[in-house]
């Protein structure tokens, strides 16, 4: 990254050499993993299968909605239990649009209207999904409908001052309020089932090798944007602003800044951030049903983030890998134990690790480089290799 | 600062009149009556529960009062503004309890408090202009706290926490400055460079000080207001306050 030559990106990062190499990390999992991919045969040694690769795509969206709620409850104190509403708006923006794409392939060849409609009884297409056989159409709405719902939403709530427990509680009731809503089938969005049997994206075949690397190098691309975004919004005056709200919110009033106003445009800049991360989501696994809606997904993602180590951006990426991870390995080996596993992750992490993951990390190496400048009293040079070697 | 200076038509930077609030039947404000003269130092004593933080309350837009005149500069109506509002329009108010941004630097914390650029949009694009460092130099200067403007305001002492937190108002360059209690929890030695500091502030800002300690009182050497049961007791010298019967009544003891 560093090579890039690309002044204010650089400097962004120039004060934050985990993000540098979090963000080269990624850089190399896009080039990589697709690599391996569509070059190496299935047989060879150096092969990564689709299934992997979708997998870690489907990670690498999860990394990016960590990102958007630790942008809210690192930094600005806001713990939204809601966020799976945004992540699954901006998925079933981008369903939609894939449900036009089928056009006259479905089950029932209504080249106008989606199969559930045509099971329903419908006749036509309802306003609402009109435009989403455009994909300008249908992406400025995987930003617009989570970012006006956070906006209407956070508006509302903020302006009535309505802080701590209230909202995380007011957050998770819009969430479940949104999953009994798409839950109906007369809304319009599949009901139950949601919306699948994508065929292809933009004229390319969903199924197809190149597509889910495509799509994988999507994700990475926006995982690294979305950092990098939230990198400047929290290294700006307004990122301190910001602390200033989570630590001490009356006296940031008492300065004279609308308290208001700042919470509501993080909570709309993570909302779109975690729209993003629904919409690249949902081509990768193939469904979006109201599933994402539910009030325990919001809770996970809260996780993930605690275990990462909040308010630090890269903590919520590690964290968001690691747990995933964690899921997939044990609801494959034991999988009636995994909700006891994650509760018992939050409770340790809580307890044990209040900076998580990452904070542990920098622990542990403070400790080292104390012992080292221990062992060489009065060398400079020394101290500062044990200081800046790994930066 | 002249005595007789209690007419209407002299300017006045704060000015109450008859301003009362209560909270379920209590009064915590009765009709109380108050004005303060620009690059006046006014100290404020009484018993808790005198009202003293609800009439900052007030004044700073945290609460409506039920009735009475509240006047900013003659011609802000301070009960139309709320308190991000009121510290825009020039009063800065310091807590009782030190207030920083405790995860902030002291550097950081008074870069926000520096006046103007209160949008969020302002904020984003933010950069510390020449004048604004100058600024920072001297309001470090002032509070003392130059040489370790990196440190986390949360690793501060107690009476460093309340110098910071009085840099951070003068910060916002405001005309009036309502403060609660500096002296709480302060050495001897720091309450009386507290006083002279605020000696100085007052010769270009005008002051509001609550306090208990009357040593510090003594030392700021200005006029006091005694407040009880939500009104003004007693105002005018230390000396006369003192000796004033119903203050030694109320609040002194015997």
């Amino acid at each position: 990254m560093t090579n890039l030559k690309l002044g204010p990106l650089t400097s962004l990062l120039a004060n934050d050499p985990a993000g540098r190499r979090l963000m080269i990390a990624i850089f190399a999992l896009a080039v990589i993993v697709p690599f391996c991919n569509l070059v190496f045969p299935v047989d060879s040694a150096f092969h990564v299968s689709t299934y992997t690769m979708t997998l870690l795509g489907k990670y690498l969206c999860y990394a990016l909605l960590a990102l958007a709620v630790d942008l809210i409850w690192g930094y600005c104190g806001i713990l939204s239990l809601g966020h799976g509403a945004f992540f699954a708006l901006g998925g079933y923006a981008m369903g939609m649009y894939l449900m036009r794409q089928i056009g006259d392939r479905g089950v029932y060849g209504n080249p106008e209207l989606p199969d559930f409609m045509v099971f329903l009884n419908w006749s036509e297409l309802p306003w609402y999904w009109f435009g989403f056989d455009q994909f300008w159409f249908a992406a400025i709405m995987i930003l617009a409908a989570p970012g006006i719902l956070a906006f209407v939403f956070g508006a509302l709530a903020f302006r009535s001052r309505v802080t701590g427990v209230y909202l995380s509680i007011i957050t998770q009731a819009l969430t479940y309020a949104l999953m009994l809503a798409f839950f109906r089938n007369d809304m319009g969005f599949g009901g139950n089932n949601g919306l699948t049997d994508f065929k292809d994206l933009l004229g390319f075949d969903l199924q197809a090798d190149s597509t889910r690397a495509a799509l994988f190098i999507a994700s990475a691309v926006a995982l690294m944007l979305g950092y990098l975004i939230s990198r400047f919004i929290v290294d700006s005056k307004l990122g301190r602003v910001l602390v200033a709200v989570r630590d001490a919110e009356s006296r940031t009033r008492f300065i004279g800044y609308r308290v208001e106003h700042y919470k509501l445009f993080v909570f709309v800049v993570s909302s779109m951030l975690a729209g993003v991360a629904g919409a690249l989501y949902v081509p990768q696994v193939g469904i979006i049903n109201p599933g994402e809606f539910a009030p325990i997904f919001s809770i996970e993602m809260i996780i993930w983030v605690a275990v990462g180590g909040r308010g630090t951006l890269y903590g919520a990426v590690i964290g968001a890998f690691l747990v995933n991870y964690a899921k997939t390995y044990f609801t494959g080996a034991f999988a009636e134990l995994w909700l006891f596993l994650l509760g018992g992750l939050f409770v340790l992490s809580t307890l044990y690790l209040p900076k998580g993951v990452v904070g542990l990390w920098n622990q542990i190496k403070e400790k080292r480089a104390a012992q080292r400048v221990a062992q060489s009293e009065g060398d400079d040079t020394v101290t500062e290799l044990a200081d800046g070697g790994k930066a | 600062m002249s005595l007789a200076t209690q007419h209407i038509e002299n300017p006045s930077v704060l000015y109450l009149d008859g301003v009362s609030v209560s909270f379920d039947g209590f009064k915590a404000l009765n009709s109380l009556s108050l004005c303060i003269e620009p690059g006046e130092m006014r100290a404020i004593i009484g018993p808790n529960g005198a009202g003293k933080t609800t009439m900052m309350d007030v004044i700073t837009g945290k609460t409506r009062p039920d009735e009475g005149t509240l006047l900013f500069k003659d011609k802000f109506d301070l009960t139309q503004y709320d308190e991000a509002a009121v510290a825009n329009l020039g009063i800065g108010r310091k807590f009782q309890k030190p207030s920083v941004i405790e995860s902030l630097t002291i550097f950081e914390n008074l870069e926000m408090s520096l006046k103007g650029g209160r949008s969020v949009w302002q904020a984003l694009r933010h950069k510390l202009s020449g004048e604004q460092k100058d600024k920072l130099e001297e309001i470090l200067a002032m509070i003392d706290l130059q040489d370790a403007i990196h440190n986390l305001a949360g690793n501060l002492s107690h009476g460093q926490k309340q110098w910071l937190e009085i840099g951070m108002l003068l910060g916002q360059e405001p005309e009036l400055l309502l403060i609660d209690e500096p002296a709480a929890g302060m050495t001897d030695e720091e309450t009386m460079k507290t006083a002279e500091l605020f000696k100085e502030l007052a010769k270009s800002h005008s002051l509001m000080v609550v306090e208990h300690d009357m040593d510090f009182i003594d030392a700021l050497d200005c006029r006091v207001t005694v407040l009880s049961e939500g009104s003004v007791l007693a105002e005018g010298s230390l000396a006369a306050v003192k000796a004033n019967e119903e203050v030694i009544e109320k609040y002194l003891g015997r």
